[in-house]
């Protein structure tokens, strides 16, 4: 197939389902639509990562504007892997919404046109050759998501899509004063000046860069990217975003969205790494890896409500992976993108299987859920299994990524620090399982302990898949493999 | 343009810039404050036509000429749409009750200016221009515009606050590079725009879901 096309297409099927949304709003039959969508960019993803595997040069498209490499293609891989997931349950879940008349058809064309446009806006990210052109794709995201986390229209929902747009918008800015300082040096520096927001030039060019212009742009970058990616100490719209968007929404913003703003932080960190050493990036995400980490922790302890919990636990693996690109040897940003793909299957399974909890029990508190397991053990089997992933916990590829990652962490002088997210990483096993043990285990409440929780089979094929993929990559990693090593590679690991 | 008028020129521009900034501090009636960023979109524009000119570049005439229309037109003019009509609540059209005082704000600011020359200092070293030597005049409006998101508790002062710091990552760009190359600069545009459009949108759900637009109000969703 042409290359071009190729690199096209993950942006453009998309584009292109939600250009339908906007004409036939969603109905019975469009209603599938964007899981096409999704499953085409997950095969255009899978056929990209084949062709780039070892290539560092990579595939360019549109003028020079898109570039895939190994590291874009395996991005690739876990947007389309989550959208699958996420547009699969949402014909289902959108059913129930309106069965229950908390939405109306001009809503739910609303949610298909927005949230293919933000499935569309995080492909162009991590293909964009330009830095430039990734923080209006970044920055879109937020625009697109706004309404879906203000979906329910209800003054939580309001409040949580005012918090999220503010904080993320104002976090963005900073990245983008970052970007236009990184330009100022880089045509300081004599770059052609059609190149000097392209990653792959910037990175070539890094030695000639002034560091004391660098020095400022790469912190703003990282704080900048940071706040899209949830990290401390910009990560308070997380929590509430997460918890009030729609069940699907909720798994591709916890599940891919903070890992590609998370992308955007690894691109600049080959540039960071060139101009001014390994040392500066490093002490930044080790600061904000341990902030997020204990910030995690400390919230998890008291937490109350399980759609909380589980944006709690986003911040802690985006902590667990800042943790991993701090090493930056080959095998912890190997381990650090296996982690985000495993996050990402674990995370959405569990926010698809928390929707379906909410729409029964009409709460998202702890308390409201009692002995889930007897009532409905499907979707408590399925939760159970989802945390203990997220918990790190094998057979799940979220342990065999922490065990990579502390072992390199070791191996590279990082040891102190990840001593200290261990530490907190057990506060977390603790807390997460004691409210585990309150929603699944001991008697139904008394009062509307009755109310079943239904899982629509069409929902439960892509939680039970995506637990599975995530238990099978836990035991052997197959030919992504050589898809992570060459991903790798191109984080600039060093050694 | 002699050296001489190009670089009182461009003082003036940024020179206008910084006290719109400034100035957004001082006043606490909302309509004020939103005439005030109009005019600081106009000191933009004319710090981009003042450069082009100087450079003999159309394009960056043009650039400032848009940049105009958008910072100085469109937006000020969503943001009114946004406003309470008028007779409506007094309350509703005016910062009540800043975090910090009027007074203190204008000190603050002054603080923000100091900090603002201090971290310019490395960015100035390297290409010592006068267009480069009005840098901490942008990351002043930068702070200040931070300065008005954390202390203001109006829904619309903290759209501006989020706007005066977009502005000012604008001069900054075309203060040290003539600005970010076309398509990105059309990008970040057209994602200001719209989230200008998402916040004023979601400040008319606030006033109908909160009966007002004061951000105290928001606490529903904590820990």
């Amino acid at each position: 197939m042409d290359p071009q096309v190729l690199v096209l297409a993950p942006v453009g099927l998309p584009a292109l389902a939600a250009a339908g949304y906007a004409a036939f709003g969603w109905r019975r039959a469009t209603a599938w639509l964007g899981a096409a969508a999704a499953a085409g960019l997950l095969a255009a993803a899978i056929v990209l990562a084949v062709r780039t595997t070892g290539d560092a040069a990579g595939v360019a498209a549109a003028g020079g504007l898109l570039r895939a490499d190994a590291l874009s293609a395996f991005m690739l891989i876990v947007i389309g892997a989550v959208a699958l997931a996420a547009m699969l349950a949402s014909p289902s879940y959108l059913a129930a919404e309106l069965a229950a008349r908390r939405t109306g058809p001009r809503a739910t064309r609303r949610y298909g046109v927005l949230t293919q446009a933000f499935i569309a806006a995080m492909a162009l990210a991590v293909l964009a050759a330009n830095l430039g052109v990734l923080w209006v794709a970044v920055e879109a995201t937020t625009i697109l998501t706004a309404f879906l986390v203000g979906f329910r229209r209800t003054r939580e929902a309001t409040e949580a899509a005012w918090k999220y747009v503010v904080i993320c918008s104002v976090g963005i800015a900073l990245a983008l004063l970052g970007l236009v300082l990184a330009h100022y040096a880089a045509l300081h520096a004599n770059v052609p000046e059609d190149g000097a927001l392209d990653w792959a030039v910037l990175a070539r060019h890094a030695a000639g860069l002034d560091p004391g212009v660098m020095r400022i742009a790469v912190a703003l970058l990282v704080l900048g990217f940071g706040t899209k990616a949830g990290l401390a100490p910009m990560h308070a719209w997380l929590p509430d975003a997460h918890s009030q968007a729609p069940a699907p929404v909720s798994a591709l913003m916890s599940g891919v969205l903070l890992s590609v703003a998370f992308y955007a932080i690894l691109r600049v960190k080959v540039i960071a790494d060139g101009a001014l050493g390994v040392g500066f990036t490093r002490t930044l995400l080790v600061v904000v890896a341990l902030a997020s980490l204990a910030v995690a922790a400390a919230l998890l302890l008291a937490q109350r409500d399980y759609k909380r919990l589980l944006a709690y636990s986003s911040i802690e693996h985006m902590g667990i992976v800042a943790l991993g690109a701090a090493v930056g040897t080959r095998l912890a940003m190997a381990a650090v993108l296996l982690h985000v793909l495993g996050h990402g299957l674990g995370k959405s399974a569990l926010f698809l299987s928390s929707g379906y909890i909410h729409q029964a029990v009409g709460s998202s508190r702890v308390a409201a859920v009692r002995g889930l397991a007897r009532r409905a053990p499907l979707v408590a089997g399925a939760f159970a299994l989802g945390l203990l992933a997220l918990l790190g916990m094998p057979p799940f590829s979220l342990f065999a990524s922490e065990v990579g990652i502390v072992r390199a962490a070791f191996d590279g002088g990082l040891g102190w620090a990840v001593a200290a997210a261990l530490a907190l990483m057990l506060v977390i096993v603790a807390a997460v399982l004691g409210r585990a043990r309150q929603m699944l285990l001991g008697p139904p409440a008394d009062d509307g302990g009755e109310a079943a929780v239904r899982l629509p089979i069409t929902a439960a094929v892509p939680i039970v898949a995506g637990l599975a993929a995530c238990a099978v990559l836990g035991v052997a990693a197959g030919p992504l493999v050589t898809l992570l090593e060459s991903a790798a590679e191109l984080t600039g690991a060093v050694r | 343009m002699t050296d001489q008028t190009y670089v009182q020129l461009l003082d003036l521009a940024c020179g206008a810039f910084l006290l719109t900034g400034v100035l957004v501090l001082w006043r606490r009636d909302l309509a004020a404050i939103v005439r005030l960023f109009a005019a600081q979109g106009a000191a933009l524009a004319a710090i981009v036509i003042v450069l082009g000119v100087r450079q003999a570049s159309t394009e960056l005439v043009v650039a400032g000429l848009a940049l105009g229309g958008l910072r100085a037109g469109l937006l000020p003019y969503l943001i009114r749409r946004a406003l309470p009509e008028r007779g409506g609540p007094d309350a509703e059209g005016r910062e009540t009750r800043p975090v910090v005082n009027v007074a203190s704000s204008l000190v603050a600011a002054a603080v923000l200016a100091l900090v603002a020359y201090a971290v310019a200092q490395p960015l100035i070293r390297i290409a010592p221009s006068p267009a480069a030597h009005a840098l901490p005049v942008a990351l002043t409006v930068l702070l200040v515009g931070f300065f008005v998101l954390v202390t203001r508790r109006r829904a619309l002062s903290q759209v501006v606050g989020f706007l005066l710091i977009d502005n000012a990552i604008t001069a900054t760009a075309f203060l040290t590079t003539n600005g970010v190359p076309l398509v990105v600069e059309l990008g970040v545009s057209l994602d200001v725009l719209l989230a200008v459009l998402v916040l004023s949108v979601l400040t008319n759900r606030m006033r109908a879901a909160f009966g007002g637009t004061d951000l105290d109000e928001l606490r529903e969703l904590r820990d």
